[in-house]
């Protein structure tokens, strides 16, 4: 494929091989907002995250969607934790776009309130971003999240999910998974890590209240994101996207790792993503390439204690079952023969472009 | 245009006057009729534009009010009891970025045991939160005072809670006089917010700030606080010329400009206080009383030179920090620091126990004879205590003390408030 750039500016080759690469060789429509030198920079350079924060990586990609489907006209309503401290050390701030951080358990509401503030002004052109992480939105503000849910408030919410407590030192949340290690859950005793049968799927109580659109994603492919902040701008009503971001610090990762780690939890199924509409599920990713949940756990030292000193073969199994109740759940593996046919060609543009 | 109404009613009409653009509600007795009544007007089209947004908790009453302020809009809730409580965290944040949201607090008792009467116990437990705290003496008072309360927020953007007494004044039929709204437009300007989530001029609110700069930003928020006590009495003076007649302000004397003793309280239970004190001036007592309407911010000044002519005050308060005793009367304290005044707490009304005149001229008596010690807990049933004192002596698994208690008095005097 000949790269071709319309605005004749030199090109310049990153993170090729990658389908989440801002690919300047796609063509125009195709690529990612963070190929165009007009992008908002909604969260732009400086700011303090850890190297390898999957956070911020989709952060960045989720906002500047958002702000290129909006035009730039966007509030965001933060909750605390990593996004906000990394981002605000005072007298430094990230953000380009008008933002807010109250508290630790009322974003969702937050930004219900800007978004009441707007329509009664008579605004209907600028949109609202509600965002926090997993704490901050499946356990302290879950309350406040289906309030916003069930009134159909203007705003959408993305929950950055790295599966616990990051910002205070990896402790164990709701959405921190079976087996793993965190400062709360150590792994130590009969079953180290987190206990068995605990845990929530947000984007599942999401979809149950029945909302315009819900979505998860992870920042493994950041360009399903982009097409998701993007959808999810084009409805009214109460949105949300919980996109799985990895931890270098919190799950023992190297940070090359990060989106490697992403795009395992969802070839090994253990992170589903689909798209959903009004309490049905419209759509969801086939697994390209099926892995073993072991490829996923073994590059973490989160789960290291399932390998060493003595290998856990009775819980990589637990954890491999759950994956495969995943994929027969949401038929991860079910590919149309037109669909393989699609992504084969992609897959074979992408690689001939880098 | 006057009208004989219950006080929420005429609290919902004045808050409406005043043209919120955005109204958080969650119901929670004794304030639920406030909402009630301004969900009518807003949903009847009679105030426009306005959101009215049903929340799911207190917190969130709070979290969408702070949105809303953030965002340049005129935002209102009212609460009472464990809901402030449950906003606590929101409070302190509200004011932390001096957001000028204006509540009601339809003051009752904390549980447990939980009670759903009046006392001060919540808005007084919030004092420290940043908020100024205005107490109505009447329903009048809270109509006028909520008017007041936009003005003054609006000016230093700081957070206003007006404390009026659940059920006694929120539940009260009276005559009250409802501004026309020509007059309160005239009053109140429009909102022009200090800062505003604007994608036209974006900025950041709720930075981490460390100990660089975080004493100087609690600093500032203490100072509007003081500059309050230029401004609060400037628009109680505005207020009147506006309106005809006096509201607000921080403090009000009643017959004490010559007194001995000095009754202090804050609310509605002035009207006995007062009437208490006419009678016992008949028979001869240089006895009056000062009502504190600004707690928040203290007017140390003005308490002081209201209170320093008196030989004694009695400071008579809904609501006790358990370890200490009284809360205004520490603060009275401090006020006539070096002032040979001696200061009596008398703890009265709480959950909502009557307080009646019988009990005050008792206690007002024995003030003026210098008998009475430093707290007193107004008709406090000393048996009641002493049999359940027994009880825990008898037996270390004695049981909650609440619900022996009830168990003592028996089912009607228990019904019997």
């Amino acid at each position: 494929m000949t790269p071709a750039d319309p605005t004749g500016t030199r090109l310049k080759f990153f993170q090729t091989g990658s389908f989440a690469a801002g690919n300047r060789l796609l063509d125009a429509e195709q690529r990612s907002v963070q190929a165009s030198p007009e992008r908002a920079n909604a969260i732009t350079c400086g700011h303090r995250a850890c190297q390898g924060c999957g956070e911020a990586l989709g952060a960045r990609y989720a906002l500047d969607a958002a702000m290129r489907a909006t035009g730039g006209d966007l509030i965001a309503a933060n909750a605390t934790g990593c996004l906000e401290v990394f981002s605000t050390p005072y007298p430094e701030s990230s953000w380009q776009l008008p933002w807010i951080h109250s508290l630790f358990g009322n974003a969702p509401a937050v930004a219900t309130g800007v978004a009441a503030a707007l329509r009664a002004k008579g605004n209907t052109h600028t949109r609202v971003v509600g965002q926090g992480g997993d704490g901050g939105t499946v356990d302290i503000g879950m309350a406040c999240l289906s309030g916003m849910f069930e009134r159909g408030d203007d705003v959408l919410y993305i929950c950055y999910d790295n599966e616990a407590y990051m910002n205070t030192g990896v402790q164990r949340s709701g959405a921190t998974p079976e087996a793993a290690r965190t400062s709360t859950t150590q792994a130590v005793g009969e079953e180290p890590g987190a206990p068995w049968g605990q845990g929530k799927n947000a984007a599942l109580i999401a979809l149950a209240h029945e909302i315009p659109y819900v979505a998860t994603a992870t920042i493994g492919d950041l360009r399903d994101l982009e097409r998701k902040v993007q959808s999810a701008m084009e409805i009214r009503g109460a949105r949300y996207i919980h996109l799985l971001v990895t931890c270098p610090l919190g799950w023992g990762s190297p940070s090359s790792d990060s989106i490697k780690l992403a795009r395992l939890a969802t070839e090994t199924g253990l992170f589903p993503v689909w798209e959903g509409e009004r309490g049905d599920i419209v759509s969801v990713s086939k697994i390209r390439r099926l892995q073993p949940v072991e490829e996923y756990l073994k590059l973490q030292t989160r789960f290291r204690h399932l390998f060493s000193p003595t290998r856990r073969d009775d819980v990589i199994a637990r954890i491999q079952a759950k994956a495969d109740r995943n994929i027969e759940r949401f038929g991860l593996l079910e590919v149309d023969s037109e669909e393989l046919e699609h992504s084969e060609e992609q897959e074979l543009r992408l690689e001939g472009g880098s | 245009m006057l009208k004989q109404i219950e006080g929420s009613q005429a609290v919902a009409q004045a808050v409406a006057l005043c043209r919120p653009e955005v109204i958080c509600a969650y119901p929670i007795s004794p304030q639920t009729h406030i909402v009630e009544g301004l969900s009518r007007i807003v949903k009847s089209g009679q105030l426009k534009p306005c959101e009215f947004v049903n929340v799911e908790s207190e917190f969130a009453a709070m979290s969408v009010a702070i949105g809303a302020s953030a965002t340049g809009a005129r935002a209102y809730t009212a609460t009472a009891s464990q809901g402030l409580l449950y906003m606590t965290e929101a409070l302190y944040n509200a004011s932390g970025l001096g957001l000028p949201i204006v509540m009601t607090v339809a003051n009752r008792a904390i549980g447990a045991p939980i009670n759903i009467w009046n006392d001060h116990s919540d808005s007084m437990s919030q004092r420290d939160s940043g908020w100024i705290q205005l107490y109505v003496e009447s329903n009048q008072e809270a109509v006028d005072v909520h008017i007041q309360a936009f003005r003054i927020a609006e000016a230093l953007s700081l957070p206003v809670m007006v404390c009026m007494d659940g059920f006694i004044l929120t539940h009260a039929m009276e005559r009250v006089e409802i501004p026309e709204p020509e007059q309160v437009d005239r009053f109140l300007p429009p909102f022009e917010p200090r800062q505003l989530l604007d994608p036209a001029a974006p900025v950041t609110i709720g930075a981490m700030v460390g100990p660089e700069a975080y004493t100087e930003v609690r600093y500032l928020a203490h100072y509007k606080q003081m500059q309050a006590l230029d401004l609060i009495p400037e628009v109680a003076s505005a207020f009147e010329t506006s309106f005809g007649r006096p509201s607000g302000g921080l403090v009000r004397g009643y017959r004490s400009s010559d007194a001995e003793t000095i009754v202090v309280a804050l609310g509605s239970v002035m009207g006995t206080v007062e009437d208490v004190i006419d009678e016992l001036r008949q028979a001869g007592l240089r006895i009056g009383a000062v009502a504190v309407k600004s707690f928040r911010p203290w007017p140390r000044d003005e308490v002081r030179s209201a209170l320093q002519g008196a030989r004694r005050v009695v400071v008579l308060e809904k609501a006790l920090s358990i370890g200490i005793g009284g809360i205004v009367s520490q603060n009275v304290h401090g006020a006539l620091e070096g002032l040979p005044v001696s200061v009596h707490t008398a703890i009265a009304g709480l959950g909502g126990r009557p307080i009646f005149k019988e009990s005050l001229r008792t206690l007002f008596l024995k003030a003026h004879a210098d008998a009475l010690p430093g707290t007193t807990f107004v008709d406090l049933d000393e048996g009641l205590i002493d049999t359940e004192l027994a009880r825990m002596l008898a037996d270390r698994r004695s049981g909650p003390h609440a619900e022996n208690m009830l168990r003592e008095l028996g089912t009607v005097r228990a019904g019997a408030v």
